[in-house]
């Protein structure tokens, strides 16, 4: 049996549902509309598992389910070495967002990067701490700014409502995903003109350490049913 | 594979030269308390070290390494001048598979003493090559002192030079910011239009046209800056010569004597570094003195740029097979001391052994 993660709500399962269904796949949840269980028609031997997107790269990186559909930014931002302990098997095109550094739009004086990173010492120097960014993606962007040289910064963590963590003075900053930046807008931050981190989409991954023994086979079946090439090493 | 026995017995032997060579032992807290850390180092030790929360004591974390906890025992209650050694377990998280140890010992010997800087640096490389004989290492050595000599002899803006100085340990940010003094990369477009709108309006106009202001950073703050940011477009680029001269010193490398007659025939170009070349050339004597052979001795001027160690002197490496760390590293930190030393400072100098990786060098030999 090959297990398939997919995100067990709201539009990423619908359209995971639709990637999979135009490719002869059809994906369907069982039971009343309450209940977290799934079915698979089309390709034979595919079991079905609902999961939270936020918990996809985990149960992939453990092996416990063979393929996952969750957004790139949580595979990056959750796994260490995240191409050694997963392989991008396609790019859905849905779920596009962008990671982005965001601060203040009355900071007339920061545009960029090096503008943060000047911001950041004459911030510490003047109120005793270290500048504060607001982020749930602690990994992807730290290492973006230690890449960039910024310095005298924290990460300050948030799982929800960042953009409003300025206002109510948590952060000075934010680093967040956006797909339109209504929201950003709305809360008057401006995004950082080099401040991109990762464009982010759904994205059909599989885990480089699940059994693959028995399920080897059912994934060249599915594989040629959508059309997507076997990466090496599976 | 190296047995944990093997390990400690390597540990043992190094602790006793370092005891034999006149150091007092030192003990380190294993739990240490995780804001001194962070203030120093920044968000980069949260990727690197184990950090946890304790109910009463806040965040805590597992001892990166030793050289701040030895500081801090050295200034509260030290002797002037003193030496020391230590051993014990360090902690790093690692962010990439393979077979790097999250946890590991250090062996350290630290001088602190003010009388000849150069002498204890010697002192310090000498002992380590001691204790490394016979094993195919490649011992390096290097100068953050000239660096930063370079960096303060500019002929440019204070502001400009306080903005090389924040950076020496960010070769790439510190490259970037070079490229831009010394006009060799041009302005970002957003720049120039802001440039252009202060030249009309204020900066309290300009914000309040905007957008509301939210948040910690005040308005005051942010015409402050818009202030260094037009001070900073009137300034001159840096001299060519004097940019070359830097853009040089960043990538020299060469053996140490051979290094020391190139500084000396810089200098005239930058009259600010002959003091840190002087000490340069006696540190050089002072190994020569302890049997090193300077004229093959391996010199790169920006070895140590990191920020987990913040050296602003003398440093060096002892590396050994590519894919691993050096087998031993170290440097002069006399800053740090002022950094921690709340007002106090002394000149310090020192490095770590790791005896793992010399055991597993001495079982594959």
């Amino acid at each position: 049996m090959l297990k398939i993660g997919v995100p067990s709500k709201g539009r990423l399962m619908e359209k995971t549902f639709d990637w999979f269904g135009a490719r002869g796949v059809a994906m369907a949840r069982t039971g009343n509309e309450r209940e977290y269980s799934g079915a698979v028609q089309g390709v034979e031997g595919v079991e079905l598992v609902l999961l939270s997107a936020g918990e996809i790269p985990r149960e992939l990186a453990a092996g416990r389910i063979h393929l996952g559909v969750t957004g790139s930014d949580l595979v990056r931002d959750k796994l260490a070495d995240w191409d050694k302990q997963v392989a991008e098997l396609s790019a859905l095109g849905f779920g596009h967002a962008d990671l982005i550094i965001a601060v203040p739009d009355a900071w007339i004086d920061v545009d960029t990067l090096d503008d943060l990173d000047a911001a950041a010492g004459a911030f510490r120097a003047a109120h005793g701490l270290r500048l504060r960014i607001a982020t749930k993606y602690h990994r992807l962007v730290r290492e973006f700014l230690t890449t960039h040289g910024v310095a005298d910064y924290q990460l300050v963590d948030s799982q929800g409502a960042t953009e409003g963590t300025v206002k109510n003075l948590t952060a000075e900053a934010v680093a967040d995903i956006t797909s339109t930046g209504e929201t950003l807008r709305a809360n008057h931050l401006k995004i950082l003109s080099d401040g991109l981190i990762h464009q982010s989409q759904a994205t059909l991954y599989a885990a480089r350490a699940a059994d693959w023994a028995e399920a080897g086979a059912v994934l060249h079946r599915l594989a040629k049913q959508l059309g997507l090439v076997v990466p090496e090493g599976l | 594979m190296t047995t944990k026995p093997a390990i400690r017995a390597e540990a043992a032997r190094l602790y006793a030269a370092f005891l034999a060579a006149g150091a007092a032992p030192v003990e380190a807290d294993i739990l240490l308390p995780a804001d001194t850390m962070l203030d120093l180092y920044g968000e980069d030790i949260r990727a690197r070290a184990y950090v946890t929360h304790d109910p009463l004591r806040g965040e805590m974390m597992l001892r990166p390494d030793f050289t701040v906890p030895v500081v801090q025992a050295h200034m509260a209650h030290g002797a002037d001048p003193a030496r020391y050694a230590y051993m014990g377990e360090v902690f790093r998280k690692q962010d990439h598979l393979g077979n790097r140890a999250s946890e590991y010992l250090q062996v350290g010997f630290e001088v602190f003493d003010r009388a000849a800087p150069e002498a204890a640096d010697a002192e310090v490389f000498a002992l380590f090559c001691q204790c490394l004989q016979g094993l195919p290492l490649r011992a390096v050595t290097g100068d953050i002192g000239i660096l930063m000599a370079a960096v303060r002899g500019l002929d440019t803006t204070a502001r400009r030079k306080a903005a090389l100085l924040r950076h020496i340990w960010r070769p790439k940010r510190f490259r970037a910011l070079l490229d831009r003094f010394a006009g060799r990369a041009t302005m970002p477009p957003a720049r120039a239009q802001l440039l252009e709108k202060l030249a009309k309006g204020s900066p309290a106009a300009l914000i309040a046209e905007a957008a509301p202001l939210i948040g910690l950073r005040s308005e005051a703050e942010i015409a402050a800056r818009a202030a260094a940011l037009i001070e900073d477009a009137s300034a001159k680029p840096i001299a060519a010569t004097e940019a070359a001269m830097l853009y040089d010193l960043l990538s020299l490398q060469a053996p140490a004597r051979a290094a020391l007659d190139h500084l000396r025939g810089n200098a005239p170009l930058l009259p600010a570094i002959e003091p840190a070349v002087t000490r340069f050339a006696a540190r050089l004597d002072a190994l020569d003195g302890r049997g090193v052979d300077t004229a093959t001795l391996a010199f790169e001027a920006s070895l140590g740029r990191t920020t987990m160690e913040y050296y602003d002197g003398f440093t060096f490496a002892f590396v050994g097979p590519a894919d691993l760390p050096p087998v031993a590293s170290g440097g002069r930190y006399d800053a740090l001391t002022a950094v921690l030393g709340q007002g106090k400072s002394i000149p310090a100098v020192g490095g770590i052994i790791r005896p793992n990786l010399v055991a597993a060098l001495k079982g594959a030999a």
